[in-house]
């Protein structure tokens, strides 16, 4: 299965598939959405405020997601020379950073309300900032090294020195104090969630997971047709 | 599968890795302060080197029955269930102010019991429940 992802049989992706994937993610995010901003109660403290929530947290989520395969497909790109890892990493980006930065802006609106503000320099709040600056920089090593080699190198370096900033955002709330509040769904311990709002939360994650693979896919063919068409200008 | 390139590769990376970890770890534990966005009471009473004129950040929830409201100002407790620090405050209310909630007050220490603060936060927790299902518990817990 995962052959699929090599240069020869990406191209001939089933269009069939493609299609399949793109009504599955139609329809979770359809449903979550209704759930979201309708079917599901508010809340107690926050009233409405709530339902920004079931944007932020998933792209919150996918922001990361996305940054940490970046980090682990370029440091096993170095190590074991896997020529499509740096492509597929490259194909994640784009939709990485636009996560980030629907979350910080989801997050400010819903911050207004129910802190009293727009943005606090807090350690949540400014490492995921730090992630989204992280995510430019990473896109401006490929776009602006004209070199191929020479800008998987300085891209892979920037993924792999961002990654170490993912266990600081994840854990920011417990290690510092925090205005952000902590988690609500961990490994260890029950939801603070109520299923109420657990349920829809979870269908957008899906949605939002499918969405962020339909996206790198497509993202993921033409940097592979790039590529091969650089290799042959470069021959001729 | 691992050739004596990959492997001296993979070292390095790991050597490289291990030490940024460990210098991160450095500069996180040692830059502790700058990092907090706010001292609960209980670290205010045990801080050692208080500055009186700076301005500093408070937090905790505020308790029970402790909000007072003046004519130009409201006075509250901030309490993290072990220790207090009263808080008086001129100012805009944020609308999720209210007592046995978390809040954030941002001004100048007079000293340790007592804070002058020029802007409140109001802290979210990480519960979400549906007012039914709160009302609900209460009506039962009665």
């Amino acid at each position: 299965m995962l052959k699929n992802l090599f240069p020869n049989k990406i191209l001939s992706f089933s269009n069939k598939l493609f299609s399949f994937l793109i009504s599955l993610m139609l329809l979770f995010v359809f449903v979550g959405l209704i759930f979201a901003l309708f079917l599901s109660p508010s809340d107690f403290t926050q009233g409405n405020s709530v339902r920004i929530m079931y944007v932020h947290v998933p792209a919150s989520f996918m922001a990361l997601g996305c940054f940490a395969f970046m980090g682990i497909a370029s440091i096993c790109a170095l190590i074991f020379k896997i020529k499509i890892l740096p492509l597929m990493a490259k194909s994640l980006a784009p939709v990485g950073s636009v996560f980030a930065l629907v979350s910080i802006v989801t997050g400010s609106l819903w911050g207004k309300p129910t802190w009293g503000t727009w943005w606090v320099w807090d350690a949540r709040l400014t490492s995921m900032l730090i992630l989204f600056i992280f995510y430019i920089a990473y896109m401006s090593a490929w776009k602006f090294i004209d070199n191929y080699e020479k800008a998987n190198r300085v891209s892979s370096i920037i993924a792999i020195i961002g990654s170490f900033n993912l266990p600081v955002i994840k854990y920011s709330v417990d290690w510092w104090n925090t205005l952000h509040q902590t988690s609500s769904i961990t490994l260890t311990s029950t939801p603070t969630i109520h299923y109420t709002m657990l349920i829809p939360l979870i269908i957008m994650f899906i949605g939002t997971i499918l969405y962020t693979l339909i996206v790198f896919l497509m993202r993921y063919k033409i940097e592979i047709m790039k590529f091969k068409l650089d290799k042959r200008n470069k021959e001729n | 599968m691992l050739s004596y390139k990959v492997r001296s590769r993979f070292s390095f990376f790991l050597f490289i890795i291990l030490s940024l970890s460990f210098l991160i770890f450095i500069v996180l534990s040692s830059l502790e302060e700058s990092f907090v966005y706010f001292f609960s009471p209980t670290e205010i009473y045990n801080k050692e080197n208080l500055t009186f004129n700076t301005k500093i950040r408070v937090g905790g929830l505020v308790k029970e029955n402790s909000i007072i409201k003046k004519k130009e100002s409201i006075d509250f407790i901030i309490t993290d269930l072990n220790k207090e620090i009263i808080v008086t405050y001129s100012g805009h209310i944020p609308n999720l102010f209210s007592e046995g909630k978390g809040v954030v007050a941002e001004g100048k220490l007079q000293d340790k019991k007592f804070f002058i603060a020029d802007k409140i936060l109001a802290k979210h927790d990480e519960n979400y429940m549906p007012r039914e299902v709160r009302d609900a518990l209460k009506n039962t817990s009665k």
